[in-house]
């Protein structure tokens, strides 16, 4: 604590005297590369640590698509990655079915699209596009990503313990989870994920912390918070969220914490192991749910606006028009941020909950499809007679307009009670959830890897891979994820091992092995990407200094990784970052960084 | 080494605009504290929560909290109050040092900080004395029906902990010990952060600097213990 409060005094004091002998400091490898406090460096190591976690997090999901395929078969691949212990002769073992869908969950959720998504491009962009130096502080910044790879590491060491890791699910309700005696993975390996957890909410914390503090006070001068482009709006949000969220988590984990460890029963009641009675008694599994999803439900936000922040800029600058309704854009991020607040019950329609209450929940859920629509249609009236560039990240921001879309759509039936209560827990909660906020977020955060490459690497990625990654990605999401449907109108119940045991769901074992098949296509797509970002980062081709002719502050700074990002003084601000073709202008794009013209109105009027 | 983090910079560095007019390192505790508050608001709801679900048979404060030390009769929550009292003079003198750092008076600012950190020390000595009655109990204790090794068994307990209490409900017990040992480990925090910053101001650190502004954060993390102390205080002794 006394370590914060060191780090953090006021950066206006009096120091402006003595500051030149700081500029020509060496660094050492560790300082410039391992403990950096430069948020460039930062990002890229938030971004290179999500890229290997989303690819374990893949290699999860591939496993138990192999088993929900073609159950109870062996395969080499599965024998070789798990061993004779998980997998004899390649037949996953059911608690490691539960655990990989959890990790995979758990992952996928937290480590990739809100440490990954959050930490890599709010750490590159928020300082760039406010015109800041760096951060706020570069010192919590960097104890930020190591609190995120020592989180990635525990829950990662977790699958080698002798009885597996966490295996209750990502939401890890108990009391499955909380008494060992249930499952193998409530042992060790849901110690390992509530530690796991509890360093990812510190840094989350951490990183939220800078990314507020750097947007209210960190402007360059002229960039007025309605100057700031749509993206460091939606970081603004998000971190907000996250700031308001997270700490409800931690206080979820700490109670579940003192129940399995502590002989407390907050979470326990009525409880049968082994045929007796369990001597915690009283308290109410229901409690750990509203706790829950009180963070669960904004962390959904906290995924996605990020990726609808740098889906807005893409779609903007190679549409080559303003972003339509900016303020509308802000105003329905507010609002979504808002109500993500006090929409979690409806996840919760079927734990006995009054139904009056129900009804609210239903209504306060619904009103979210009004600033989801106004984005959606924004989106679309940006690309409206827009003189369209299909660069990699235009196209992977489309598709997330396109999966925001198809996903919101179900999430209104998911919303209403009455329709929800016969699918909860089966395939169509899995289809709705994966493709409103895993597709969509995860195609918005490579398509920002693809747009911002330059900024963090100085090179550009492969084009041609791109637009093929790109379609196998696409296609392959939507035919893993869209067929999901069926099965979960037809019942089938989500995180079952095996559903051959029902004669009832026989005939629609086609549908999985059509799934697994694209799930493995898409996996294989993804290694496209993979060698097209490292292979880029050494040998793409030199990026010029603005290669989308965009307006925004980022791509005023020259093509080297200067700490301080400017050379000399810091840009000045004059107009909004939308400026795209403005009628009567000679140029298709004129930087924030250009004076207005005399009786010219900022903010996209023109009169 | 802290002072590379984002400070020492050249005069270029610039920007900056403060549209709240506060510097960013008290911008980080407030947010911290805002993101604390949610913490300890989810802790008082769950509490909530058990209550309304057991309020036919929640435990009366003022019957369980009457001791007073070196006290045989009966002071229904009087040592509470006392404890109250230290915490919240603690927080008086912990802004007269706010006060004294602002006209950058050295002596002052060390003697309120020495007195805050007196306070904040007696205060947690003295919730280990209520922990100390509450886990005691009385003599004569009460039956209750507790599960020991998978039976039911019908016996007389004395006192609380986690997993029983005397008093009725067990989640009471749970609760209590919860949330005040979260609050006592935040005083205790502040503390240690207190004693820090006293050392700081003793040695001329601020003096050097030319302002007093950490007296002031860690001021506002103090209040903000206070603050929360009254909350926990209604939910478990008023409500």
């Amino acid at each position: 604590m006394s370590m914060d409060i060191h780090a953090t005094h006021d950066h206006n004091d009096a120091h402006a005297g003595h500051h030149d002998h700081e500029h020509h400091h060496e660094e050492s490898f560790v300082s410039k590369y391992v403990f950096s406090m430069d948020h460039k460096t930062i990002s890229r190591q938030f971004l290179v640590t999500a890229v290997i976690m989303a690819v374990i997090g893949m290699m999860m999901s591939v496993i138990f698509r192999l088993q929900l395929a073609w159950p109870h078969e062996g395969f080499a691949l599965t024998n070789f990655l798990l061993g004779d212990k998980w997998a004899p002769k390649g037949v996953l073992d059911p608690n490691m079915y539960m655990a990989l869908v959890t990790l995979h969950g758990t992952i996928m959720v937290f480590m990739v699209l809100t440490g990954g998504l959050s930490g890599t491009f709010s750490n590159l962009l928020i300082p760039y596009q406010v015109g800041a130096r760096d951060m706020a502080s570069g010192f919590l910044n960097m104890l930020s990503y190591w609190f995120f790879f020592a989180s990635s590491l525990v829950m990662l060491l977790s699958c080698f313990l002798e009885t597996g890791p966490a295996s209750g699910g990502w939401t890890v309700y108990p009391p499955l989870s909380a008494v060992a005696e249930f499952m193998p993975g409530s042992g060790l390996g849901m110690t390992f994920w509530l530690v796991s957890m509890s360093l990812f909410i510190v840094s989350s914390l951490l990183g939220g912390l800078n990314y507020i503090i750097t947007v209210i006070n960190f402007r360059t001068k002229g960039m007025s918070m309605t100057r700031l482009p749509l993206t460091v709006w939606a970081f603004f949000i998000t971190a907000i969220l996250g700031v308001l969220s997270f700490p409800v988590l931690f206080s979820a984990a700490l109670l579940l914490i003192f129940d399995r460890s502590f002989g407390t029963s907050f979470y326990l009641s009525d409880i049968i192991v082994n045929g007796a009675p369990l001597e915690q008694t009283g308290g109410s599994p229901i409690l750990y749910q509203h706790l829950f999803w009180f963070l669960g439900h904004p962390e959904v936000y906290i995924i996605l606006l990020p990726a609808l922040g740098l889906a807005s800029e893409i779609i903007s600058v190679n549409s080559r028009k303003p972003i339509f309704g900016y303020r509308a854009m802000i105003g329905s991020m507010l609002a979504i941020g808002f109500l993500s607040f006090i929409v979690w019950g409806h996840h919760m329609f079927i734990t006995g909950m009054n139904p009056f209450l129900g009804s609210v929940f239903v209504f306060t859920t619904l009103l979210i499809a009004i600033p989801s629509a106004v984005k959606a249609f924004n989106y679309i009236t940006t690309l409206w007679k827009g003189n369209i560039q299909f660069t990699p990240a235009m196209l992977f921001a489309v598709g997330l307009v396109s999966t925001f879309i198809s996903g919101g759509v179900t999430g209104i039936i998911l919303a209403d009670s009455a329709l929800d209560i016969p699918v909860h827990d089966t395939y169509f909660v899995v289809a709705h959830f994966h493709i409103v906020m895993g597709l969509s977020a995860i195609l918005g955060m490579l398509g920002g890897v693809y747009h911002w490459f330059p900024k963090l690497f100085l090179r550009k990625m492969n084009k041609t891979m791109g637009y093929i990654h790109f379609w196998i990605t696409f296609v392959c999401a939507y035919g893993v994820f869209f067929p999901m449907h069926f099965l979960g109108l037809a019942g089938v119940p989500r995180r079952y091992y095996t559903n051959s045991e029902m004669p009832m769901f026989d005939n629609l074992m086609d549908i999985n092995v059509l799934i697994t098949c694209f799930a493995i296509l898409a996996a294989l797509g993804q290694l496209l990407f993979l060698f097209n970002f490292f292979y880029s980062i050494f040998r793409g081709e030199k990026s010029e200094q603005n290669p989308y002719n965009s307006n925004t502050l980022e791509w005023t700074t020259p093509m080297a990784h200067t700490h301080g990002n400017w050379p000399g003084a810091l840009p000045v601000v004059h107009r909004w970052p939308y400026d795209y073709s403005k009628p009567g202008e000679e140029a298709d794009f004129i930087p924030q960084t250009v004076p207005l013209r005399p009786g010219e109105v900022d903010g996209g009027g023109h009169h | 080494m802290s002072d590379h983090a984002s400070t020492d910079y050249p005069a270029n560095w610039g920007g900056g605009v403060s549209p709240l007019k506060v510097s960013y390192g008290k911008m980080f505790m407030w947010f911290f504290l805002i993101s604390d508050a949610l913490t300890f608001s989810a802790f008082l709801s769950a509490y909530g929560f058990m209550r309304h679900k057991f309020a036919g048979y929640w435990p009366e404060p003022s019957k369980v909290f009457h001791h007073f030390p070196f006290v045989t009769k009966e002071l229904p929550l009087a040592y509470v109050g006392l404890m109250t009292f230290i915490l919240i003079m603690s927080s008086v003198t912990m802004v007269l040092a706010v006060e004294a750092g602002h006209r950058k008076d050295k002596k002052s600012v060390m003697i309120w900080m020495l007195l805050t950190i007196v306070g904040g020390f007696a205060f947690v000595g003295s919730q280990a004395w209520e922990w100390f009655h509450f886990i005691t109990g009385t003599e004569q204790g009460a039956w209750k029906d507790v599960i020991v090794d998978g039976k039911l068994v019908h016996k007389i307990v004395h006192g609380a902990n986690l997993t029983f209490n005397e008093y009725g409900n067990s989640l009471f017990g749970a609760f209590f010990f919860f949330i005040t040992g979260f609050h006592g480990f935040h005083v205790f925090s502040g503390v240690l952060i207190n004693i820090t910053i006293f050392i700081m101001v003793a040695r001329g650190v601020m003096e050097k600097r030319g302002h007093y502004e950490m007296v002031e954060k860690v001021g506002l993390y103090w209040h903000f213990v206070d603050l929360v102390w009254v909350f926990v205080f209604t939910f478990f002794y008023l409500l």
